[in-house]
């Protein structure tokens, strides 16, 4: 194995510190060294968005990025959009709520997506959610409940969420 | 059936999921997230060829990298007796290349290491000598005399794998000299893949102090691979566990065994760690269980009124290396003789030949229930070109050929008996929630200005829900399915099924069943799948099997405890059982509704109160074995808008109606139907995994085999109608799979229709803009 060098990032509010080979993707540093399982892998291209999650503020694909670039980061995974107390993030009530997950693969990245999208555009239309979310696949759900599920966090924007 | 309340629960309500919690907060536990004390990680090597000789293997480079721990080939495999496992159809498959590869990505040698980087770079010294044979692309090539004859293990020396029929063959033939009119459509549906969003996978872990193999294992079918682990392993039964833990996606992608699997196993039981082995997408798409790549032909005779007198079909089947189809044994073709679908023939014929070539092994049923995709797109493809034929509409040529609901349960020329269908009714429906007589009016008005819309009707009929047992098997284990619940004293309830969710709901929807048949709420019941040492037995989820095979056990296994209950209600309202009535949840002693005992109270008692004699506990199992399949049906209708300039083709709107019988959750059915309709969408216009000549993959990446975004895919309309299975204890039946089996051909009609005045009656899928914009070349018309 090549030689490792600490990274520090804070993840979900937390500052965590590990080694990482140069080359050890984020993806793989989130997963398997933090192991917060919910950010997920579908592909091997960069297609698929199922690695999303926020890198100061702004969505990334985690398998596009070596950790040690990371570094000095903030990141939010899926592990850290309810809030501390369990209470869930109005997108995740909305997938709920709306049947926007079905195998759960695709939802982490999916929600990670969306709470970017709405927090540059609280009140979105429905195309722009469509293009909001275009960098996540989904195989199950056909994306209609999808973009109701954010259009009901979307409606709960202004209201305290 | 009596309705519940909410609070209960039970069929017919649009309770939420009760899965998604963990899913939204990142708590799933998929097989990639399955971390062991110890584990190590497996690295497939693969072939770059699709045909060659193996020369010779060289892993001394790859052993000498520090934390490397074993190089498995196929000769040492061979040493065991594992180089080859059956494939669960009538063939085997190398498990690693020993003598020669057969297609490109073919397994070759399995790299173990203590990092997934490192067994990834060890994989890469691997050295491999190839000598390149003749490559056989082209399954009209296969049965040439000069083609390479590729499966040298085979005494048969020729790379022919079956001929099939059904039907009778005379008849047809006399039908068809004496009809008035013929037509005819070659269609071939081309080799897609199921692409689940979660690969396949395992974690292979032996425990030698205990001799007990777990395998966590990204399965459809938990039961019948401990089983096939057990009897290709020669590892006792007893030992083996299987675990399906929560699924991304299958779509009949993991219903097979691979070789990952068992090198994974292999490695475990040789190094005694947990081996884990994940493939990445391009070995998914390259290497697992590809579906289709049927090359069709279809002729139907009619009366000059477009009568359907009798159907013809003859198919060509390529299988790529190896059977490696899923599906009951005697159906080689598996249920691809529903071809005859909605319409009533006098006669029909039905054959398939399969051949071997050198591409991917499979023939598994992507989101279908084996081979029914491929029959519901021929016949309504072939049904809209003998209307064109005619200058009918597409509407009226299947009216008048549907048939009619007085003549169920029928029996199809090809052999099966229809349960139940009102085929009109659904179609109706479709069409008034589409409008079509004004998008008619809309198309003729377009058409004098030169523009392209069309729009296109599917109006299909599916065989699922296999068994029965006396006719379907799976490596010979009948297609029944199974439930066992447990109400606990205080009145919740376990139960577990021989089913596996991939998405599909399971925890919600059998909970719902439970509520309805004993009235104990769904939200008390909690379901669980996938652990072979919990779950009584079951063949699995595919098929859309799981609602009528082990949804129906749920509702038998529930009535038993219902039975045993009242008997413990009369003893605690000390009244006769034939005093006492059931409402959803209780029994009350009729005329005095005010004598009751809950379910919750009668549960307390069968732990604590028991009539005398009666045996302790509130528990029932039951394996259920349907005395046929299901016919779920339903009409969809696309409407299109063709770009002149560059053969764009955009799904303005799409109406699916189904009928599936009585729902259990209709807002997972229409969740499952949105899925369904968008692989549908993928099928017809993007998706295609192609070959070259030198069998190089096309379309073994996310980056050419493509999934709609959220962009692409249109805003889907649903409906449904409700005609009941006679003979489903409760009346329902399968619908996972009826939008990717319906829907193909809609989309393939809709822009057949829009061209359809400049002659055109067929487009193979997947219909490109390239595709497009050529036709428009030859026909002359330009933006």
């Amino acid at each position: 194995m090549a030689k490792t060098e600490l990274v520090s990032i804070k993840v979900n509010g937390r500052e965590r510190q590990a080694p990482a080979e140069p080359r050890l993707l984020l993806v793989h540093f989130i997963r398997d060294v933090l192991q917060l399982t919910g950010t997920h892998i579908g592909c091997d291209t960069s297609n698929c968005g199922a690695c999303t999650v926020l890198l100061d503020g702004k969505p990334i694909k985690s398998c596009t990025m070596f950790a040690v670039q990371a570094d000095g980061a903030e990141i939010l995974t899926i592990e850290g959009v309810a809030s501390k107390d369990g209470k869930l993030h109005p997108l995740q009530e909305g997938f709920k709520e709306e049947h926007g997950l079905q195998c759960g693969y695709c939802t982490p990245g999916m929600i990670l997506s969306s709470y970017a999208l709405l927090k540059e555009n609280p009140h979105p239309t429905e195309e722009q959610i469509r293009w909001g979310i275009s960098g996540n696949l989904c195989r199950c759900t056909g994306y209609k409940n999808i973009v109701k599920a954010v259009q009901y966090a979307a409606s709960k924007n202004g209201q305290g969420a | 059936m009596q309705k519940t309340s909410l609070e209960i629960g039970g069929m017919g309500h649009a309770i939420k999921r009760k899965e998604d919690p963990r899913f939204l907060q990142g708590k799933g536990n998929y097989v990639d997230d399955v971390h062991l004390p110890g584990m190590v990680y497996g690295h497939m090597v693969r072939s770059p060829y699709a045909h060659a000789r193996l020369k010779s293997i060289n892993t001394a480079e790859a052993l000498k990298l520090p934390g490397v721990l074993a190089v498995i080939t196929g000769e040492d495999l061979a040493k065991a007796g594992l180089a080859w496992m059956p494939t669960l159809f009538h063939d085997k498959q190398m498990v690693l290349a020993t003598g020669k590869v057969l297609f490109q990505s073919q397994e070759v040698a399995f790299v173990v290491a203590e990092d997934r980087y490192v067994a990834a770079d060890a994989a890469e010294l691997v050295e491999v000598e190839y000598e390149e044979l003749p490559v056989l692309v082209d399954p009209h090539k296969a049965r040439d005399p000069g083609a390479p004859i590729l499966r040298e293990d085979r005494e048969e020396k020729s790379n022919h794998i079956f001929h099939w029929e059904v039907g009778d063959r005379a008849a047809s033939d006399k039908v068809f000299s004496e009809s008035a009119v013929t037509a005819r459509v070659d269609a071939v549906f081309q080799r897609c893949h199921p692409a689940p969003l979660e690969t396949c996978g395992c974690v292979a872990d032996f425990n030698r102090a205990t001799s007990r193999l777990n395998i966590y294992l990204t399965s459809q079918a938990p039961h019948a691979h401990r089983t096939l682990f057990a009897i290709v392993g020669g590892i006792p039964e007893q030992n083996i566990r299987v675990v399906s833990p929560d699924i991304g996606g299958g779509f009949g992608n993991k219903v097979p065994i691979y070789p990952g699997y068992v090198c994974a196993v292999v490695a475990s039981l040789t190094l005694g760690v947990p081996v884990k082995w994940i493939e990445t997408r391009s070995e998914n798409l390259q290497s697992t269980g590809f579906a289709r790549d049927y090359h069709m032909t279809a002729e139907l005779a009619a009366d000059k009124d477009g009568k359907l007198r009798a159907m013809r079909v003859n198919t060509l089947a390529d299988h790529g290396a190896f059977n490696a189809a899923a599906q009951p044994t005697k159906f080689p073709a598996g249920l691809f003789s529903i071809c005859t679908g909605s319409y009533d023939f006098a006669e029909a014929f039905c054959e398939v030949d399969g051949v071997y070539t050198n591409k991917a092994p499979g023939g598994i049923a992507y989101r279908c229930s084996f081979r029914v995709t491929e029959a519901a797109y021929l016949i309504e493809r072939a049904v809209d070109v003998l209307a064109a034929d005619l200058k009918m509409d597409p509407v009226e040529i299947r009216r008048k050929n549907f048939i009619p609901p007085s003549h169920f349960p029928y029996k199809s020329p090809l052999g099966w008996t229809y349960d139940s269908g009102d085929y009109d009714k659904a179609m109706t429906k479709a069409l008034e929630m589409i409008g079509y007589d004004d998008l008619r009016k809309e198309q003729a008005e377009k058409r004098a200005k030169g523009e392209l819309m069309g729009i296109g009707i599917s109006s299909f009929t599916e065989i699922v829900g296999a068994g029965p047992g006396h006719t379907f098997d799976i490596a010979g284990i009948k297609m029944f399915d199974s439930c066992e619940i447990r109400v606990h004293p205080t009145g919740k309830a376990i139960a577990r099924m021989g089913t596996k969710s991939q998405g599909q709901g399971h925890e919600t929807t059998y909970a719902q069943i439970v509520a309805q048949e004993l009235g104990i709420p769904a939200a008390d019941v909690l379901i669980e799948e996938g652990d072979t040492d919990t779950a009584p037995y079951g063949l699995g989820t595919y098929a859309s099997r799981s609602t009528p095979t082990s949804g129906a056990a749920t509702a038998i296994a529930a009535r038993k405890i219902r039975d045993k209950a009242k008997k413990i209600a009369a003893h605690l309202l000390e009244v006769s059982e034939d005093d006492l009535e059931w409402e959803p949840g209780k029994f009350f002693v009729k005329g005095a509704p005010s004598k009751s005992k809950t379910i919750q109270d009668i549960a307390f008692a069968a732990y604590t109160n028991l009539p005398e004699g009666m045996e302790a506990g509130l528990e029932a199992v039951n394996y259920y074995d349907p005395p046929n399949l299901t016919f779920p049906f339903g009409t969809y209708i696309s409407v299109v808008d063709i770009d002149k300039g560059t053969g764009a083709v955009k799904v303005r709107r799409f109406v699916a109606v189904d009928d599936c019988g009585n729902i259990i959750n209709p807002m997972i059915v229409e969740g499952q139907v949105h899925g369904g309709l968008t692989e549908g969408l993928a099928i017809a216009f993007m998706q295609n995994i192609g070959y070259d000549e030198n069998g190089n993959i096309e379309g073994g990446t996310f980056m050419d085999y493509l999934v709609p975004t959220a962009v692409e895919t249109p805003s889907w309309e649903t409906a449904t109608t409700c005609t009941p299975s006679p003979h489903h204890p409760f009346g329902a039946k399968g619908v996972g799979e009826s939008p990717n089996v319906g829907s193909p051909a809609a989309f393939v009609n809709s822009v057949v229709d829009a061209l359809s005045h400049l002659g055109v009656r067929h487009i193979d899928m997947p219909i490109t803009p390239w595709k497009v914009w050529k036709i428009l070349q030859e026909k002359g018309v330009t933006a």
